[in-house]
């Protein structure tokens, strides 16, 4: 995840010690001193995305990371980077709350709080990981995302898969695909930080290139000024939205494993995900047609890949680390075509293909 | 102020750094904001820096609003948070010269915990606190700057908390230059500024300010023009004197002056000499205070 952080071009780094997140600060520390980046432990995660924030604004690709408490000290300058528009990433290695809750367990419980946990209407981008190859190029994959669309992106990681060592080679740096944002290329006296595009995201000067603007998380005109009037917030804030809904297939990412024949399709993200498969081929085996829909974008919702497993599946199960945040998505587009079934635990303990093979028995 | 030159339509010195369009300006007639805003204007523009370096960062609240009428790349951040926004803008961009103007509510209530870091960490940044006492925008509550017995809507009877000394906590955190001035000592603000703007390191500006509106009117301090009177007339230079002595008593005096201008390596300066490993380890690193780089005075 750091060498998808790096090869992104990921320079500043603003985080608070927190378990199971600080793994990613202790190699950001030693790594980006030496690659002439910036490394600084904040007071709070408040101050930590803040930081971020201010870096991005001046230029440089910046993350964060944290864990349950900390994501939710972040919500408001989260919502002050969707408002104001800043690129940045934050890592949030989930863990079981509510509250300090369980620290070094495995849970998936940010789902919903990646959506809304920050006040206001707005859109939201997260990805989550299930291998440590995905780690890095999901990481690779928040960055250029954030840069493309001027929006923070949430990368939701569990802590089965943050602690998890696998091997994996890494790509050729010139072969990874990195997106750098847009810089104007109008005059500054012409330059229009908020401007409607045809993409839906404005041009982004760095301070300090010349272009002097305002950047506020008040509701603020074209120019980047605060303004109260109707006719300038609904557009704004329907741009906002449309930048993501009118881009949604660069940034929808699933998998389908085998869901052409399946009847019954498995629903699911993280970590859940790998026990998910274990369970699809060991259920084929005994016969029952199980598919496998793995979540990679897990924001916006991947509505159009649960409408085409829907096409042939009558039964979907969705087995998640929480109360049922997906399922409530899914049950959501699903038309009435199909069944859905939850399989939730929140015991701190992750979800074996066992307790996912018996219930596929008990609902097939 | 600036409105009245609007009028007459001659141009003012400070025409070119002011965003004319967004003019006018919310604040109250009466309030000493726009004053030291003028001063900040001032002093930009004899510290001779190039205006694309300068950014100015500011909170929420009345002061927070001064960034969104200057014409530079302006900041405006979320509640309490200035700080830690400015010190991200400092480290990933070290040749800028970074401002934050804020309010004592917005600095040393809710982001007194980055006030404090910041200073200790001695991240290069000036902080211009304009203290009025209560909070202004929100309609004139308690904040930690009022005074012991002071009437504010949510001290209807009177303020039962013991104020902060805000330069002395600047102080003790490690700021390397703490000044206190009042909005009539107008030319020592704007030396401070150009001073502080040109030094290396944390420093801290404290301006007490008549807001008549809310803190002055609650307190029967009078119109704008005798609660700048009375700040001014109560007040007494102490130059380099300890701040934790420098008190502001309403009832006696209220002290002033430029305290603590010192030399302390900044969070850049010893991030790179930590990190210029072949110097072996830190323990054994020799701290040193590196040179000013003397700049023109206007
Ligand atoms: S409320 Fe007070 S501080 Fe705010 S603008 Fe009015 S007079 Fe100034």
């Amino acid at each position: 995840m750091v060498e998808g952080a790096l090869v992104a071009g990921c320079r500043f780094f603003a985080g608070y010690p927190i378990t199971p997140a600080s793994e990613i600060s202790e190699i950001l520390s030693i790594k980006l001193p030496r690659l002439d980046g910036t490394f600084i432990q904040m007071e709070d995660e408040i101050a930590s995305l803040g930081a971020v924030i201010g870096a991005s604004l001046a230029g440089v690709k910046s993350m964060t990371a944290t864990s349950g408490p900390g994501f939710s000290l972040m919500q408001e300058n989260l919502g002050f980077a969707i408002m104001a528009e800043v690129p940045c990433v934050i890592v949030n290695v989930m863990r079981g709350g509510p509250s300090t809750g369980l620290p070094t367990f495995p849970s998936q419980s940010d789902v919903m709080q990646a959506r809304w946990g920050t006040h206001g209407d707005h859109p939201a981008i997260a990805l989550s990981a299930s291998t440590v190859r995905e780690c890095y190029e999901m990481t690779v994959k928040a960055f250029n995302l954030s840069e493309k669309f001027r929006t923070p992106v949430v990368l939701l990681m569990d802590e089965v898969v943050a602690h998890m060592r696998e091997k994996m080679v890494l790509p050729d740096e010139d072969d990874v695909e990195v997106f750098n944002r847009v810089k104007p290329t109008v005059p500054p006296e012409w330059y229009m930080p908020y401007e409607d595009t045809p993409r839906g995201v404005p041009a982004m000067a760095n301070f300090g290139e010349g272009y002097r603007y305002h950047v506020t998380g008040l509701t603020h005109d074209v120019r980047g000024f605060p303004t109260s009037r109707p006719d300038e917030i609904g557009p704004f804030i329907a741009r906002l939205h449309r930048k993501i809904s009118q881009h949604f297939s660069e940034i929808q990412m699933a998998e389908f494993f085998q869901t052409e024949d399946a009847e019954i399709t498995i629903v699911a993200y993280g970590c859940v995900a790998r026990s998910a498969r274990r369970a699809m081929i060991e259920a084929r085996e005994r016969g029952i047609k199980v598919g496998l829909l793995k979540l990679v974008t897990i924001w916006p919702f991947a509505r159009s890949a649960v409408e085409k497993v829907l096409q042939k599946s009558r039964i979907l199960l969705v087995p998640e680390m929480n109360m049922g945040q997906i399922s409530r998505e899914v049950k959501r587009v699903n038309p009435g075509v199909a069944k859905v079934f939850t399989l939730n635990k929140v015991d701190g303990t992750i979800i074996t293909p066992e307790e996912i093979l018996n219930r596929i028995t008990e609902v097939a | 102020m600036t409105k009245k030159k609007q009028k007459v339509a001659l141009p003012h010195p400070h025409d070119p750094l002011l965003r004319a369009d967004r003019i006018p300006h919310i604040w109250c007639p009466g309030c000493g904001i726009g004053t030291i805003f003028g001063c900040v204007l001032t002093a930009i523009q004899k510290s001779g820096l190039p205006l694309d370096d300068v950014a100015m960062v500011s909170g929420i609240g009345c002061t927070g609003r001064m960034a969104g009428y200057l014409n530079l790349d302006s900041f405006h951040t979320t509640h309490g948070r200035a700080i830690p926004f400015a010190t991200g803008l400092k480290l990933a961009r070290p040749q800028s010269s970074v401002i934050v103007t804020s309010g004592d509510g917005d600095l040393f209530a809710i982001g007194g915990n980055h006030f404090i870091h910041a200073a200790r960490r001695n991240v290069d940044m000036t902080i211009v606190c304009v203290n009025n006492f209560n909070y202004g925008m929100t309609g004139g509550q308690v904040a930690p700057s009022t005074p012991f017995g002071a009437k504010t809507t949510t001290t209807p009877i009177g303020n039962f908390e013991e104020p902060f000394n805000f330069c002395s906590l600047a102080a003790a955190c490690g700021a390397v230059y703490v000044a206190r001035w009042t909005t009539l000592h107008i030319r020592w603000i704007t030396d401070s500024l150009l001073e502080a703007i040109q030094k290396r390191g944390f420093s801290f500006l404290e301006i007490l300010a008549p807001c008549p509106v809310t803190f002055g009117r609650r307190n029967k301090l009078g119109k704008a023009v005798d609660l700048i009177k009375f700040l001014h007339e109560r007040s007494v230079v102490r130059n380099q004197i300890d701040p934790k002595d420098a008190v502001l008593d309403f009832n006696k005096h209220l002290v002033v002056g430029k305290f603590i201008d010192i030399e302390r390596p900044t969070f850049l300066d010893n991030y790179q000499l930590i990190n210029r490993r072949e110097l072996g380890d830190w323990p054994a690193l020799e701290r040193q205070v590196p040179r000013m780089e003397k700049q023109a005075k206007g």
